[in-house]
């Protein structure tokens, strides 16, 4: 057993694991945070993609242990307050999201890629998207979606450019 | 004020919960004392069990139990089909967890119940099993010969049934036939791959059981784990939580369900069971895998004259709930949406030692849907005429419906002139003609091919006595109730149970719209059948067409009840009265009158409500349809083709679907969508494929490969809206037809960019090695797939370890 | 799947790392970015009694210029690499190729040196170190650091030339001068899927022509290749279209590709033909 300390959206965990336990399992079976779902074995399907210290690791593949220190963000530590992220509601808004199970990874995913590029064309949308499967939507609505949570994140960024 | 809520693009309710997380999946719960189950799973894919030897897997800590097929073999019944489609069809007795053989790669031979999902499954490797090997049954031609090692050895043959239908003189039809074409087409098997794997959860609960699972018919699964092991139905309650896809996949009575049950009433405590996905692709029942010998007739002008049909469907190792009966859907469907004089249907179920096959996006219908559009294609290249054309000469004119067709349907309605009219011009197809024209002359390596599809479907399953008429073993109708509550808020109950549709959202709609109430005070129950106490549950594209309509039905009877409320309140007659935006009012006084709620709230006090009323404010409607209902549509596929890798990217897709009155045309642009891109991965990316001893080399999504947004092209889509005249919503379902539509448009398309190199068809999936293949004049490479070569198991993802 | 339990170590220097290595024994893995590793280890497909993890090892990160060429740390992640301005301006085909490996969220995780280490042909980058002359430093705690060239660090299937108490600390790769052009020609049936083969190339223009061509195959065989009789065939030669497609035709000579379920061996050896013959157009007008 390994004592580790997480930071999982705002809070601190403390807790003893074995080494092999996956991070994605730490989160749903010891803290309860089920929001993360598991779809696949083989670091395919990108369901589990959550934020570690910023950036998008797919969860099944990282262990419990690599993440003590750091910080993980999940779907459930967006939009705090009742209010969604701009990607939580463009996804409804777009209807991104049939059965809704690669929902979160998709979220975190183009959290991810918005990070890095605020104004992606629908080709870096459908790249950036690359590692996260969708068996519903046949993605087009997924990608109007983040288009549009880039439009709605880039605003107050610029109002802000205009009053400073 | 009316309120108008059929026809709006409402954002779905579902939505709130799934893009927070705050989901109920089945993994997601977890009640005090939660046990975990894993499978142990046969590595062969035949083989008899000498022994299973578990006691060092019981010392192991953390290990609750460890049972084989043995310990079950008294309680664990037969696992369920529920389609025998002739009267002398073999049914092999398919036991939850194999006895004494096994007969298929990932069937279940023991499990473990342990306190947490590592324990488990460090457990499972240390059960000791002594196969002893028995040939492999792979090809289903083969099965058939003389002498093939058999699957089952008491049934004497692989052969599990042959299902005929004629109609028409069909040796006239052929006979001096100017045209004839002649063709094998193979649909490859698939593995439907709903994101979310299979999880059940069973809690016992004194003499009563809750059987969680991620289903798509928590209603016939809780008749049939009655039936299996005996629990009397009213003690078993089954809930099919947040549901993460199915596409047929969950529209099953799997072993794992039924085990989890006895071990859930053995162990006295709540029991888990969560797939992985590699488990799954072998264990979820997959889905097509037919032989297509095709004839069609012709005259030179085009005409059809007749089509026979000659199937070979791989029913797998075993017969699951409906496994007989898919091919048998398709057995109306190859005609299509043609006119012709004689048809004849033949198929034939093989069994072989591979995965069970059952239902699968569109089911039968994408096979048979495949075949006459290939055809349609193939007809037209040997007479030199536009595909479009020749369909044209032969589809049935919108004057002429409603039209019976040769395989024995009645259409309702349709306008395939319309839909097809649309799609030529929203895809551009004499500019796309001109460049595949000018790509010819030029010699491009890359080739521009454009591929066509005029489908129909019958959806909305089904008519009962129709069902019944094909030996099905239950009916084909759904139930549907509404309760106007106190506060004249509106509970919706239906039997249909949704994974991933949106029903919440479509049917509070119809509700809404209907009773003329806020969308808002609108909250739609299911999937749960302590719940919603009957149904039918989800398959077929049958919720809206069938359990919409019921929804329709039940509105309208609490309008009729609340209308003799409401005349009793007025003092009116209630002939008198006009319902519209919620609201009872005496026609030509329109401030004299009563809402909805106050109605409900008069209802429920019941202290004042006419003689012989029953008090409060609901109903119910169990609706059977008379009919099916048939969407249909025009789609175009533009494809271009490197000759010189073989390598496909499809450039345009234009979908113009006709699926009657649309409730929620947010709902039905998604559904097609995602129909698109599983119809397009069977057309180019995915095939579970098995090496000749039986072994699947497609056990991951490294190797069974899902497209993802990078693969897949924009869609354009649009509409025609003809309405069904079957039923009073005129609805006519979605579910399927994209999937259905897309697979033949896209193949087409690849046919027509390489027939100016004598390319007549491209095997499925159409990978950049088939079609190079294609280009060579050869068939397959010799000796097939080499398991364990770089690109399997050993070659994971992203390459990186030390 | 979950993996079977392993003794886990997580060093912060290389030294440390060495240390634990030796004290593992035999069935110890070093674990990098754990991209391959990890779905390995949960297939159980590997059996590790032990991980040396790698990843708070904060030197092995770092990417230095050292005159006339770069140091790539092994535990630079992809992400990384391919964002790095010293790789992009004097690596440009490692940024390239780095960029079509699996998706972002796996690039985050996924290293340079574990990807090479991992040693799996159908793997983009043991061809692109390959083409570029790269030299493979390696530490044991008893005998220290050694440094092997690419050709002799890829010795067969999913084996390097790294001993079992060695660990890959990083790559030093020449720097390419002026004139060369690079490419990364990847051809693979889905976005997120392995190469069926994969071409990596360096073209150096001179006056009179091609001045010397350099081309790797990913998937050509149990390790990366050179096409060496494409190199030697073009020596010279002008830089055309058509010289290029000419000597690819000599792309396949001395590999022995395998056949699995996404190509067969032939017809990767039709596709190192033509791909190369793209690339090597690609690499001349970059």
């Amino acid at each position: 057993m390994t004592r580790v300390r997480v930071e999982v959206d705002g809070v601190t965990y403390e807790d003893d694991v074995e080494p092999r336990l996956l991070l994605v399992h730490y989160l749903r079976d010891r803290l309860g945070k089920v929001g993360t779902p598991i779809g696949c074995d083989t670091t395919n399907c990108g369901a589990c993609t959550v934020l570690l210290d910023g950036v998008s690791v797919k969860s099944c593949s990282v262990l419990a242990v690599q993440a003590d220190g750091r910080q993980v963000t999940t779907v459930e530590g967006l939009g705090i307050d009742g209010t969604l992220h701009p990607l939580q509601r463009a996804f409804h808004e777009e209807h991104a999201l049939q059965c809704g199970f690669c929902t979160p990874g998709m979220i975190m995913a183009a959290l991810d890629l918005l990070r890095e590029n605020a104004a992606p064309s629908d080709e870096e949308i459908r790249e950036g998207l690359e590692g996260n499967l969708c068996r519903c939507t046949g993605y087009q609505n997924i990608v109007r979606a983040v288009r549009r949570a880039a439009r709605e994140m880039r605003t107050p960024a610029q109002e802000r450019e205009v009053t400073s | 004020m009316t309120v108008q809520e059929i026809g709006t693009p409402r954002r779905r309710v579902e939505d709130a919960r799934l893009v927070t997380g705050r989901t109920r999946w089945t993994d997601n719960m977890q009640p005090p004392g939660t046990l975990y189950v894993a499978f142990l799973r046969s590595p062969m894919a035949h083989a008899r069990i000498n022994s299973v030897n578990v006691s060092a897997a019981k010392s192991r800590p953390n290990v609750v139990a460890v049972l084989t097929g043995a310990d079950f073999a008294d309680e664990q019944g037969s696992l369920p089909c529920a389609w025998p489609v002739t009267e002398d069809m073999k049914h092999p007795a398919h036991p939850p967890m194999a006895v004494d053989e096994v007969r298929y790669v990932g069937e279940p031979v023991a499990c473990v119940v342990a306190r947490d999902r590592y324990a488990a499954a460090d457990a499972l490797e240390a059960i000791d099993v002594d196969y002893e090997p028995l040939p492999a049954v792979v090809d289903m031609e083969e099965a058939l010969k003389e002498g093939s090692p058999l699957v089952h050895e008491d049934l004497g043959t692989n052969k599990c049934y042959t299902w005929v239908f004629e109609n028409g003189d069909l040796d006239a039809a052929m006979r001096d036939a100017p045209v004839v074409i002649e063709r094998r087409y193979v649909q490859q098997r698939l593995i439907p791959t709903a994101m979310e794997p299979r999880a059940v959860l069973c809690v016992p609960e004194g003499d009563d059981f809750t059987v969680y699972s991620a289903t798509q018919i928590p209603h016939i699964l809780r008749l049939m784990l009655a039936t299996v092991t005996g629990i009397p139905e009213h003690r078993l309650r089954v809930v099919a939580p947040d549901v993460g896809g199915g596409f047929g996949s969950k529209l099953q009575v799997y072993g794992e369900e039924v085990l989890c049950l006895l071990l859930a009433r053995r162990l006295g405590r709540p029991v888990k069971w969560t797939e992985s996905r590699s488990e799954g692709n072998m264990a979820v029942h997959h889905g097509r895998d037919q032989i297509q010998r095709l004839r069609l007739a012709a005259d030179r002008d085009g005409r059809i004259r007749g089509l026979k049909v000659d199937l070979l469907a791989d029913m797998g190792a075993y017969l699951m709930l409906v496994t007989p009966g898919i091919p048998l859907l398709g057995a109306f469907m190859f005609n299509g949406i043609y006119k012709m004089d004689a048809y004849s249907f033949t198929c034939t179920g093989v069994f072989t030692t591979k995965t069970p096959t059952d239902a699968y996006r569109g089911a039968g219908r994408p096979e048979a849907t495949f075949a006459i559009e290939r055809l349609m294609d193939e007809l037209a290249a040997e007479l030199g005429l536009d595909p479009i054309e020749v369909r044209r000469r032969n589809w049935i004119r919108h004057e002429e419906f409603p039209y019976e067709t040769v395989a024995g349907l009645t259409y309702d309605s349709g306008h395939y002139e319309a839909a097809t009219d649309k799609a030529l011009q929203l895809f551009e197809y004499d500019k796309l003609r001109a460049e595949q024209a000018d790509r010819r002359e030029r010699r491009d390596p890359v080739q521009l091919g454009i591929g066509v599809s005029t489908y129909t479907e019958m959806c909305g399953l089904a008519p009962s006595r129709v069902l019944g008429s094909l030996s099905y073993g239950a009916g084909g109708w759904e139930h549907a109730s509404v309760r106007v509550l106190p506060s004249g808020k509106v509970e919706v109950v239906t039997g249909s149970s949704a994974h991933g549709q949106g029903h919440e959202t479509a049917w509070a709609q119809i509700a809404a719209d209907r009773l003329g109430v806020p969308f808002e005070d609108v909250k739609v129950l299911h999937g749960d059948t302590a719940v919603s106490p009957k149904g039918m549950d989800t398959y077929g594209s049958r919720s809206l067409a069938v359990g919409g309509v019921a929804l329709y039905g039940a509105c309208d009877k609490v309008i009729d009840k609340a209308r003799k409320v409401a005349a009793h309140l007025l003092e009116a007659d209630e002939n008198d009265l006009e319902f519209s935006g919620g609201r009872f009012h005496v026609k030509g006084v329109a401030e004299q009158g009563r809402t909805l709620q106050e109605v409900a709230a008069a209802a429920f006090a019941a202290h004042d409500l006419p003689e012989g009323l029953e008090p409060s404010l609901d109903a119910e409607v169990t609706y059977d349809p008379d009919n099916f209902s048939f969407p249909h549509g025009t789609h175009l596929c533009a494809a271009e083709v490197d000759t010189e890798t073989g390598m496909v990217r499809l450039r345009t897709y234009v979908a113009v679907d006709d699926v009657g009155k649309v409730v929620n045309p947010l709902i039905v642009e998604g559904q097609v969508h995602g129909g698109l891109a599983q119809g397009i991965a069977q057309a180019l990316y995915e095939e579970a494929v098995y090496d000749a001893e039986g072994n699947l080399t497609t056990t991951t999504m490294a190797d069974y490969l899902v497209p993802s947004a990078a693969d897949l092209p924009e869609f354009t889509t649009d509409r025609t809206e003809t309405p069904a005249t079957s039923n009073p919503l005129g609805v006519k379902g979605v579910g399927e037809a994209g999937t259905i539509a897309s697979t033949p448009a896209v193949v087409n398309a690849i046919v027509d960019a390489l027939r100016p190199y004598g390319v007549r068809d491209v095997p499925m999936p159409c990978t950049p090695e088939r079609v190079w293949r294609a280009l060579q004049g050869d068939g397959a490479p010799e000796g097939g797939p080499q398991p364990g070569a770089a690109g399997g198991l050993g070659s994971v993802q992203g390459g990186d370890a030390q | 799947m979950i993996p079977a339990a392993f003794d886990y170590a997580r060093p912060t220097t290389v030294e440390e790392a060495c240390a634990a290595l030796a004290d593992a024994g035999e069935d110890a893995k070093v674990l990098a970015g754990g991209q391959s590793l990890m779905p390995l280890l949960r297939l159980r497909l590997a059996y590790p009694d032990a991980l040396i993890d790698l990843d708070r090892v904060e030197a092995l990160r770092e990417i230095r210029d050292e005159g006339d060429a770069l140091f790539i740390g092994a535990m630079a992640t992809h992400h990384q690499v391919m964002r790095d301005p010293l790789v992009r301006e004097h690596a440009p085909l490692i940024a390239k190729a780095t960029a079509t490996v699996a998706d972002p969220a796996v690039r985050h995780r996924g290293t340079f040196g574990g990807a090479l280490a991992h040693a799996d042909p159908a793997g983009d980058l043991p061809a692109v170190a390959l083409a570029l002359d790269a030299e493979f430093a390696a530490v044991s705690a008893e005998r220290g650091e050694r440094r092997m060239p690419a050709a002799e660090f890829f010795v067969d299937w999913m084996t390097s030339a790294l001993e079992p108490d060695e660990i890959l600390v990083g790559v030093r790769v020449p720097k390419l001068g002026a004139g060369w052009g690079v490419h990364y020609e990847k051809f693979h049936r889905t976005a997120q899927a392995w190469a069926i083969v994969g071409v990596a190339c360096a073209v150096r223009r001179g006056q009179d022509g091609v001045e010397e061509a350099r081309v790797a195959l990913t998937n050509m065989g149990p390790t990366p290749v050179r096409a060496t009789e494409v190199e030697r065939s073009l020596q010279g030669r002008a830089a055309s279209e058509d010289a290029f497609k000419e000597a690819a035709q000599r792309a396949a000579e001395g590999t022995s590709p395998p056949g699995d379920l996404h190509g067969s061996s032939e017809y990767r050896a039709h596709l190192a033909r033509v791909l190369t013959a793209r690339a090597l157009t690609a690499a001349a007008a970059g």
